[in-house]
């Protein structure tokens, strides 16, 4: 955590989070936010120091296979079954500029879209090679790139008959903490996206859209693994040409 | 027409599901040989400054039943209220001490804990000095969208009632939702998720 990758100096609050934009906290057709969205209305306060800080790890954490979800779990000389992929982007803020240094994390079901988890029943077998997760830092231009295997879809108790589109999870630091974002990227062209309720929980369609990763041909490798882009964007600083002195001074 | 602004729109929001064991704490999910320790494990070592406390707590769903599925996130300063952070201006924050800590809500008896120190005191943005707390963000599966709020401390009378945060809040009987209870050196505080004893949770 002490050695520091990010050098520019940010001191500004971030832009107000658009929450229609977002999913609502209660959200029906998903069963299980009933009873665990809040009802009362949110506190709003413009950011203080507390959330305009945050934590940022250095690339020492990172391991060379971190980013190689099909041979960071797998016994020496073999790889977890699937449809190989890249998946690659940036992350950006609102303001388009590269957000240089921030943890990525991401996870996932096997190709066969189930889950290396002790909750998960699903009858589709655990793949011994695949663990399924992985992470990454974005270097100074914000690029950030893994290796895996697409996931399979997969079954999920809400209505009696839902099935979660393929999808990849991804955890998401800024530079400050009120930029913490967990989201879940799909893929271009699955009709599940657009049955799910999870994804439904999202009111507007563009926003949806800016979830779903589209087949990158250029950076797919010949004879190896295909490529999807899915570039982030977490909220943007304003700029601090008045935010320097405190009020009163 | 005008110019355009030309921003981007933030990436939305979706739940960490069941199963942001796997990604976020995989050793506790079973998943070993990854990373050698899950991230935000440990907060403190043996020449961290300040005084040494454990923070624990449950969550709880508007039925009043243990959410033990999901992972909090706490951020706080140090004991001189310096933030680890690039974004800290004001000096150098105690060098061992991380600041950040990440733990799931256990599986069995839906329990999270940290050990940590208490943080110093930070200023306002107009230089009033705010309580000593400590920023949570909580994701699980049925939270759409990550839940900040913050824990103050009961012992912390004078400082709490001039704290320009809790001074926000309208309803004055909601204001010990965001204060722990202490006993020794362990603070505990429960998160209401929804109901009559529901968290003030923050727009931040």
């Amino acid at each position: 955590m002490s050695d520091r990758t990010n050098s520019k100096l940010e001191t500004g609050a971030f832009f107000a989070r658009d929450r229609a934009w977002h999913p609502p906290a209660f959200a029906p057709g998903y069963k299980t936010s009933v009873l665990r969205s809040p009802q009362r209305a949110l506190l709003s306060l413009d950011g203080t120091i507390s959330e305009i800080t945050g934590p940022v790890f250095g690339h020492s954490i990172i391991g060379e296979l971190d980013n190689d979800l099909i041979h960071n779990f797998a016994k020496h000389g073999e790889s977890a079954i699937g449809e190989r992929i890249i998946v690659h982007g940036r992350v950006l803020d609102e303001r388009g500029r590269p957000v240089p240094g921030v943890l990525l994390e991401f996870w996932q079901a096997n190709a066969g879209g189930r889950y290396r988890h002790k909750k998960e029943t699903y009858l589709a077998a655990i793949d011994p090679n695949f663990g399924g997760c992985g992470r990454a830092i974005t270097d100074d231009e914000g690029h950030y790139a893994f290796r895996t295997v697409r996931p399979g879809a997969y079954p999920w108790p809400n209505g009696v008959n839902d099935w979660r589109p393929a999808h990849i999870h991804f955890s998401v630091f800024g530079h400050g903490f009120a930029q913490r974002l967990i989201t879940q990227m799909y893929f271009e062209g699955d009709p599940m996206i657009w049955k799910c309720p999870i994804v439904g929980t999202i009111p507007d369609k563009q926003a949806i859209e800016q979830l779903i990763a589209p087949l990158d041909w250029g950076n797919t490798i010949p004879m190896d693994a295909r490529a999807y882009k899915f570039d982030i964007v977490l909220r943007g600083r304003r700029s601090t040409l008045f935010e320097n002195r405190l009020e009163g001074n | 027409m005008v110019q355009e602004l030309g921003y981007l729109k933030e990436t939305p929001s979706q739940t960490a599901g069941p199963y942001v064991h796997i990604g976020l704490t995989p050793n506790y999910s079973e998943i070993g040989g990854v990373y050698d320790a899950d991230l935000g494990a440990s907060m403190v070592n043996d020449k961290t400054h300040g005084e040494r406390i454990t923070v624990t707590g449950r969550i709880l769903d508007g039925a009043g039943g243990l959410v033990r599925d999901a992972v909090i996130e706490i951020w706080q300063a140090d004991s001189a209220g310096l933030y680890n952070s690039p974004s800290e201006l004001r000096g150098t924050a105690d060098p061992n001490f991380t600041g950040w800590g990440r733990c799931p809500t256990s599986s069995d008896d839906g329990i999270f804990r940290f050990e940590t120190i208490k943080p110093g005191r930070v200023p306002f943005k107009d230089g009033r000095k705010m309580a000593p707390h400590i920023t949570f963000w909580i994701v699980a599966r049925g939270i759409n969208i990550g839940l900040h709020t913050r824990m103050y401390f009961p012992e912390e009378t004078s400082a709490n009632a001039e704290d320009p945060l809790l001074a926000r809040i309208e309803h004055k009987d909601r204001l010990a939702t965001l204060v722990a209870t202490k006993e020794g050196s362990v603070y505990t505080f429960d998160v209401h998720l929804q109901g009559d004893r529901e968290t003030v949770f923050l727009d931040m």
